[in-house]
């Protein structure tokens, strides 16, 4: 690594888990308040340099801290998150608080509501501390495509965090958090948590409500937690999970206990190595750190198989063409009516309409809605949009005849470690494919849990993919755990 | 699916969106969109004669036998309170505190 990069180390120190600073907390030790003055000092000294939080929350989360603080020397039962510092993506809204998405579009914007995940986690106890940096509407995979400056990668700040949520998998990995909520739509926690080093976790569709989550790609899109282990990421997705009459598509399925569920030993479970996602692009050094993590697993007793996903080379087009088609259709919102951007002194309603969304939006948004709208225009709508839903029913048949033979199936999160700023910024075709192995599960369902497998010899972190089928969450995060324990 | 862009087509297209864009602007997109069109082109080697098109995996978790109490997800019909009037006209760039104001929509 270089001196440049080692200047960061002082940011990585070792922080508590979740259930060390709740046991403080409970035994009146730790009290919450002073716990999240501590990580808004944090906040203040590290965030010049990452620029991980767009905003902060501090009177919502200090009174938040103080209730808890009474609950505790009350001895009243404490929640399962009391007290704990969280934070979350800024494409999740909280009531009064600034809501950007990481666009200009939603400048002076004060959503007058909270989404369902931020009520459950202070209903859970959870503090939360403000709103994290991220790709403009959630579309990027680097973080240099917010309207707010990039992320830099508290591991090597010459170095991309990831995207779309690189506020939160970098928050965690410079403890500016203890745990925080990121949005998934085609990789966009598990890649960034990858990328610096961290727990990511892409809950199954449905598990966790979409309210209050500003829209991408509604078919595709979920929120999910990123933590410094699994075992916190596994209490944080529990908090947050579970039907919600708000929106249509959430599961009724019960909600397990994710952290109990992540004890579990592995023993026994079968694994599915599919060959098609080591293949020619693979970084060597990632491939073989992911192959020590497969090591690892068959050391604790698991099963390691060879599994079969031949579509697998089709997803990212098919991602491109749904997720775009989706977002033309989402971001039509976005229109300098009711909230946001307006662009001033437009002679005709229809001037306003395309001068706002000019000004509003970016690139990389505006290339997203030209794409989107071209593959459902007329004439082109069988060819693409109608092929790509096509596609998409054989990638997630396939992956369900896989979960006939095997429990979880074992990838790399990403083709290569954190890559450098501005690498790829010219070449959007080039940034898609830094999604190749993660967009099949966002388009099957599926849920699935990055898990940090060691380094690259220059100390960059790699990240194990581990999908497990739908509802399955506890088994990714068993066989997570088992990584984890390895310490590679 | 081999036709490729043209400037016209994406002129067309930005003019659906609402998007205005600039000269220099265009040509950036065109050339964008041509390669990301050749690319997702590829799919054309697949035969998908007969696969019903899948808009979104709820039918999967059914199918997956693991989640069936989620058929007739959708509660009932019922008028429920929502967001205030001033509430959401706080929010908006201009009103006349009943309605939201925007610049002519019929042009003269």
């Amino acid at each position: 690594m270089s001196s440049e990069a080692k200047a960061v180390e002082s940011y990585l120190e070792k922080p508590k888990t979740l259930a060390e600073l709740r046991a403080g907390i409970e035994a009146g030790t730790t009290k919450a308040a002073d716990l999240a003055a501590r990580y808004y000092d944090r906040i203040a000294q590290v965030n010049p340099r990452l620029n991980v939080y767009l905003s902060l929350t501090r009177e919502r989360a200090l009174e938040q801290a103080a209730r808890v603080d009474d609950w505790a020397a009350k001895g009243d039962p404490l929640p399962a998150l009391a007290g704990i510092p969280v934070s979350i993506k800024d494409v999740l809204v909280m009531r009064g608080a600034p809501a950007t998405a990481g666009s200009r579009i939603l400048e002076g914007y004060r959503p007058p509501y909270d989404a369902t995940v931020v009520a459950k986690l202070e209903s859970a106890g959870a503090v939360l501390l403000g709103k994290l940096n991220c790709d403009e509407f959630a579309m990027g995979s680097s973080n240099e495509n917010s309207a707010y400056g990039p992320v830099r990668n508290p591991v090597d700040t010459e170095r991309v965090p990831g995207g779309s949520s690189g506020g939160s998998a970098a928050a965690v990995a410079a403890n500016m958090a203890v745990a925080t909520l990121g949005s998934d739509t085609g990789g966009s926690i598990r890649q960034p948590a990858s990328f610096c080093g961290v727990v990511g976790v892409l809950p199954t569709y449905g598990r966790v409500s979409r309210y209050g989550l500003i829209a991408f790609a509604s078919s595709l899109d979920r929120v999910g937690p990123l933590a410094g282990n699994v075992r916190d990421a596994a209490t944080l997705l529990g908090a947050i999970a579970g039907h919600d009459p708000k929106d249509a598509t959430s599961s009724l399925a019960p909600v397990p206990d994710y952290a109990v569920e992540s004890d579990r030993p592995v023993e026994g479970l079968r694994i599915g190595v599919p060959a098609e996602y080591f293949a020619e692009g693979l970084d060597p050094e990632v491939r073989a750190a992911i192959g020590r993590g497969i090591a690892a697993l068959e050391s604790a007793g698991c099963t390691v198989k060879p599994v079969s996903l031949p579509h697998t080379k089709y997803a990212v087009p098919v991602y491109y063409l749904i997720a775009t088609a989706e977002a033309s259709a989402n971001l039509a919102r976005f229109d300098g009516v009711r909230y946001g951007y307006r662009s001033p002194d437009s002679e005709t309603l229809s001037a306003m309409y395309s001068h706002s969304r000019d000004e509003g939006f970016g690139a990389e948004v505006k290339r997203r809605i030209l794409l989107g709208t071209y593959a459902l225009s007329a004439g082109y709508y069988d060819a693409y949009y109608r092929k790509a839903q096509q596609v998409r029913r054989l990638l997630a048949e396939e992956y369900l005849l896989a979960f006939g033979e095997v429990d979880a199936i074992v990838t790399p999160t990403a083709p290569v470690p954190a890559f450098k700023l501005g690498e790829k910024t010219g070449d959007p075709l080039a940034m898609y494919l830094a999604d190749i192995y993660t967009v099949t599960a966002s388009l099957a369902g599926i849920c699935g849990v990055n898990v940090p497998s060691g380094t690259t010899s220059s100390g960059l972190p790699v990240g194990m993919q581990v999908l497990a089928r739908h509802l399955n969450e506890g088994t990714a995060f068993r066989v997570a755990r088992a990584v984890e324990a390895a310490e590679l | 699916m081999t036709a490729k862009v043209s400037v016209e087509d994406v002129e067309r297209v930005a003019e659906l969106a609402h998007l205005e864009l600039a000269p220099g602007e265009t040509s950036g997109m065109l050339r964008d969109l041509n390669a990301i069109l050749d690319y997702v082109a590829e799919l054309n080697e697949l035969n998908t004669e007969g696969v019903a098109p899948l808009a979104q995996v709820s039918e999967l978790l059914d199918e997956a036998g693991q989640d069936s109490a989620d058929k007739g997800v959708l509660r009932p019909d019922l008028p429920l309170a929502s967001l205030d009037r001033a509430t959401v006209l706080a929010q908006a760039p201009e009103t006349d505190q009943a309605f939201f104001k925007v610049p002519k929509v019929i042009e003269r």
